[in-house]
This record gives structure tokens, sequence and C-alpha cells, in this order.
């Protein structure tokens, strides 16, 4: 019962929360209820099947770009379903490349998979409709945005946790340890995987359409910017990609961090980025919670006893 | 017209190739995929710029320093960060994506430090910049040169590797890792040499690419992207590969822009990419 009381307790006091803040408060919890998403939707899918994707931002990006181009024309539930939709396409015909691709191979795919999105859409906009800027106009106060990302969020969480008791979880983690044993054992990889990803993916881009309005000028130097994919993976590996509440522990202190730096420190961050995200990939390879764990455990071994 | 092609196109070619060729030493070799690649190039770039720049150096001089240079940092950072990597993962896959995610951290940082040593403008150097007719194409000297050297550089490593005893322990390294150790081949060592390699490259086509291209300090990932693209078709550890997918790489560029529009270079590229690795992951002259 307190698995889900806790949640409902906190999620109610996160929606309240803009009444009492200041806007910049508000502004932090907006990025942060952000990359909460990202992390956790992006371990949806990477985190049990072990592909790492780093086009995180090309899904990002054309959330933010539907919503742009759309503003003007369609009132605004009918622009995030089309952002939605145009997501789940994109990521279909992205997620039919995870068949024939793994490991160093997918990363790559989905490393280029950004650039050549954000190259087309510049070409595009350069060549044949003449304007490379676009301006976002939308009547949404900045904690409308907050609790739709809120929602998201929260959602993401409740499909995650949903899916880790389904046989679509298991079917995931066994991907993840082998495909080819999952492939004896009766799984439909292709099925299993496509629907992980379009799932991941989707949640993405809607979220890069809501967060949209914050920018007001958007041009595809803005909202394909690369460090967001790298941002969503170190965060969901810091907290331990394979746990419902790993990206979000990991999501929450590193977007306060990397805003301290950015205001601070504006030329020298990538530094201090590059190396935490080393440091991270060195000194706690499986994340946080289960770095915590072993601890936990070597302090007391009977502990495991008594759960086994 | 055709011409032109051809001729512009093999000289941007080989820069590429070279590019390529450190990357794919790297990764068949070491077993290492270097993210941060483009950024070593570019450091060694900018290193060729501020050496020129400041006390005069020639270019071709600075190449001869770079090289050895960019050896003995690419031996520093798999002895310093590579090597409890591979330590870690023992034989299993682990190496493949910790060393990714490890080298993306990397990017970040060697970007960062070239933005704060550098800045963010786009730099190049005016040296030998006099046409040249070659078979009556108008060539800029100093693409004929950074050629030259990629020339020089890239045969002399094929040669090695293919011909002397060095370049055999290298391959027994790249083709079964597992079983090298069981003729007396210490693959730790080899595979330091192999990165370390690869990183000279790097620095030699960073070298080469600083003599003739404007660069900034942002654009490592297309330099990057363009290596693995030309790994990748060539297919992975596949040196002739390389080579042959490096110039391949050239044409195709300088044809969309002289033909297309140069907006879309990148575009080509990475959708030729997209085609080969979906199609053909092996590579286009990969068996399997």
């Amino acid at each position: 019962m307190i698995r889900i009381a806790l949640p409902l307790a906190g999620l109610v006091l996160l929606a309240l929360a803009p009444l009492a803040l200041s806007d910049y408060g508000l502004g932090l919890l907006i990025g942060m209820a952000g990359y909460v998403t990202l992390a956790s939707s992006w371990a949806l899918f990477s985190g049990h099947t072990r592909y790492i994707s780093l086009a995180t931002v090309a899904f990002y990006g054309t959330g933010a770009y539907t919503v742009a181009v759309l503003n003007e024309a369609l009132p605004y539930p009918l622009v995030l379903l089309a952002a939605g939709g145009i997501g789940a396409a994109l990521a279909l015909l992205v997620g039919l490349s995870t068949l024939r691709l793994a490991g160093v191979y997918f990363v790559i795919f989905t490393f280029g998979l950004a650039e050549l999105v954000r190259q087309l859409i510049t070409w595009y906009e350069v060549t044949i409709t003449g304007t490379l800027g676009r301006y976002i106009f939308l009547d949404i106060t900045p904690a409308q945005i907050y609790w739709q990302l809120l929602a998201l969020a929260a959602l993401t969480l409740a499909l995650t946790a949903w899916m880790h008791r389904r046989p679509l979880g298991l079917a995931l983690r066994v991907i993840g340890d082998d495909e080819v044993v999952a492939a004896h054992a009766g799984i439909n990889l292709a099925r299993v995987k496509l629907v992980a990803f379009t799932l991941s993916a989707t949640i993405i881009t809607l979220a890069g359409a809501i967060a949209s309005p914050r920018w007001v000028y958007v041009e595809p130097a803005i909202v394909f910017n690369p460090t967001v994919s790298f941002l969503t993976v170190i965060m969901a590996l810091l907290g331990g990609a394979n746990r419902l509440w790993g990206p979000l522990l990991g999501a929450v202190p590193l977007f306060l961090l990397f805003e301290y730096l950015s205001v601070h420190f504006p030329d020298t961050y990538p530094i201090f980025l590059g190396a935490l995200f080393i440091a991270v990939v060195f000194v706690l390879p499986e994340g946080v919670l289960a770095g915590l764990e072993k601890l936990r455990l070597r302090r007391r071994p009977t502990t495991r006893e008594a759960k086994a | 017209m055709f011409l032109t092609i051809l001729i512009l196109g093999l000289v941007l070619g080989g820069t590429y190739a070279l590019l390529a060729l450190g990357l794919t030493l790297q990764y068949g070799i070491a077993r290492i995929m270097n993210l941060a690649y483009g950024e070593v190039t570019l450091a060694a770039a900018f290193v060729l710029v501020a050496l020129f720049k400041a006390i005069g150096l020639p270019p071709l001089l600075g190449t001869l320093l770079i090289v050895p240079a960019g050896y003995g940092a690419g031996w520093l950072l798999y002895t310093v960060m590579m090597r409890p990597l591979v330590a870690r993962s023992g034989a299993s896959g682990r190496l493949e994506v910790d060393s990714i995610l490890a080298t993306f951290g990397l990017l970040f940082l060697i970007q960062g430090l070239l933005l704060v040593a550098f800045g963010a403008n786009f730099t190049s150097i005016s040296y030998l910049d006099r046409g040249v007719n070659i078979l009556g194409v108008s060539v800029a000297l100093n693409r004929l040169i950074a050629f030259g050297v990629c020339v020089v550089a890239g045969g002399a490593l094929t040669l090695a590797l293919a011909r002397t005893r060095w370049g055999m322990v290298m391959r027994a390294v790249a083709l079964s890792p597992g079983s090298a150790p069981l003729v007396g081949i210490d693959v730790m060592r080899v595979a330091r040499q192999g990165f370390a390699l690869g990183t000279a490259l790097a620095a030699c086509a960073g070298a080469s690419i600083a003599m003739v291209q404007t660069f900034s300090a942002t654009d490592g990932v297309v330099y990057t992207m363009k290596a693995l693209i030309i790994v990748i078709m060539g297919g992975v550890g596949n040196v002739p590969g390389a080579l042959i997918a490096g110039f391949a790489l050239g044409l195709v560029e300088t044809f969309v822009v002289t033909t297309i529009d140069p907006g879309l270079t990148l575009a080509a590229t990475f959708a030729i990419f997209l085609c080969v690795l979906l199609w053909r992951p092996q590579g286009l002259f990969g068996r399997g």
C-alpha cells in the first residue's frame, strides 16, 4: 500500500508546489520534471535491453519543432496529439533498425540520426521555406507547462512500474541478458523491442512538445542540442537505468548541478560534465541504487540470506 | 566537370581515409569505440594553428611534431582511462558499452578544454593557398600537400601492417584477442600500441585538416561521424576497406557539393551510411 500511497502523496505535493514558489523556482521544477521524464522514458527501453540510444534529442527536438510549425494552425491539444503521432511514426521507423543493429552499431546509428534530422530540417528551412527560426506564441503559463510535464513524468513512472510486472518487462530483461536465449524462449523479439522503443520515444517527443513554449524562439540548433541526449543518458545511468526510481534519482541532483555550473561557470562547464560522466562510468557503472545496495549487503551479510 | 569532381574528391578523400584508418585501428585492435575521436583530431588541428600563428612554425614541420605527440597522448589515454575499463570487463562484452560511454564523456571534456583554450570562433590559416594545375583542374597547393601527407602516412601504415612482423602481431590481436596470448603476444601492450597509433593518425589527419579547412571547437562530432561512416562502410577493422571507403566518401561529398546542394553534404553521407548500416552492417567489403 505504502508503495502507491507515498508516490501519490509526493505527486500531490509537487503539483501544489507552483503556488508557493517564485518564477525561478518554478523554472527549476520545470527543468527537473522534464529531465525526470526524459531519463525515465529513456530507461524504459534502454535500461533493460542495454541498447544505448543517443537519439533522445532527435525525438525531443522533433516534438518541439512540431509545436513550432503547428502552433498557429491548430488548437493546442491537437498540436500535442500531432507531435505524439509524428514521434511514434518516427520511432517505429527507427525502432525497426533495432531488429538489425545491436551494440556499437546501434549506438552509432542513433548518434548519427540526431545529426541527420537536424541537418535535414535546417536544409529544409533554409532552402524551401526561407526562414531558419520560428516563434511559438501560445497562451500557456509556466505553471501549466509544469503540470503537464509532471503528469507525463508520473505517467512514465507508472508505465515503467506496470511494465516491470508484465511479461513485456520480463521479455525486455531477457533480451538485455541474451538475445539468442530470448528468441529461443519464445519471445517475439521484433514486437517487444518495437513496442518498448516506440513507447519510450513517443514520451520523449511529447516532453519536447510540452516544454517547447518555454523557448518562444525555436531553431534547429537550439532544439537539436546533443547535450540533451548526453544528459539523459548520464542521469539514467547515475541513478541506475534498470530500476524504477533510478532515473529520477539521477536526474534531480544532476539537473540542479548542471544548472548551478552553467550559471556560475558558463565557459568551463562542459569540462565538468565530461569529467563527471567519466567518473560515473568508472565508479558507479550500475548506478547509485545498485551501489548503495552493494554497500548495505557488505555491511550486513545476513540481510542477503534473509532475503533469499 | 567529371574530372574536377574526381580530382577534388580524391584529394578530400585522402584526409578522410586517414581519419578513418586511425579509428578502425582503435576499434579493431584496442576494442575501444572512441566517440571522442573527432575531438582529438580537432585538438591536433588547433595546436598546429597555434604553433603556426605564435612562432611561425611551418605546418609541415608542425605535423612532424604533432604526430609523435599524438602517439604519446594516445598511449597515456589508454593507460590512464581505458586500461581499467578493459581490466574490469574481462572477456565479457561490457567493454564495448563502457568504452562508448567513457569516450562520450571524454568528448565533452576535450571540447570544453578546446573552447576554453581557443574560443568558439572559426579558425583557419592561409598556407600555400595558390592553385596548381592538374590535368586542367586547379587544385590549391595546400590541399595537395595535405593529400601527400595522408598518402604517405596511410600508405606506410598499410604496408607495415601487411608486411612486417609487427603488423602481423597487430593483426593477430585484431583477429583473435583470445588466442593471441597463446603464441606469446602481450595483448594489453599491443592494444595500447594500437590505440596510441590510432591517436597519432587522428593527429596527422587533424594537421592536414588545419592546413586546408576552416574549423571550430564544436566541429569534432562531424569528424567522428565521418570517420565512423567510413569505418562502417569499409567494414570494422578492415584497413583496405577503410581506405577505399574514405576515398569513396570524398568523391560522394564533392559530387553533392558541386551538383546538388552544399547544405545537403552531411545529410547525403548520413543517408548512405544508414543504408550501409541497415543493409550490410558488416561493411561493403566485409565477409558474412
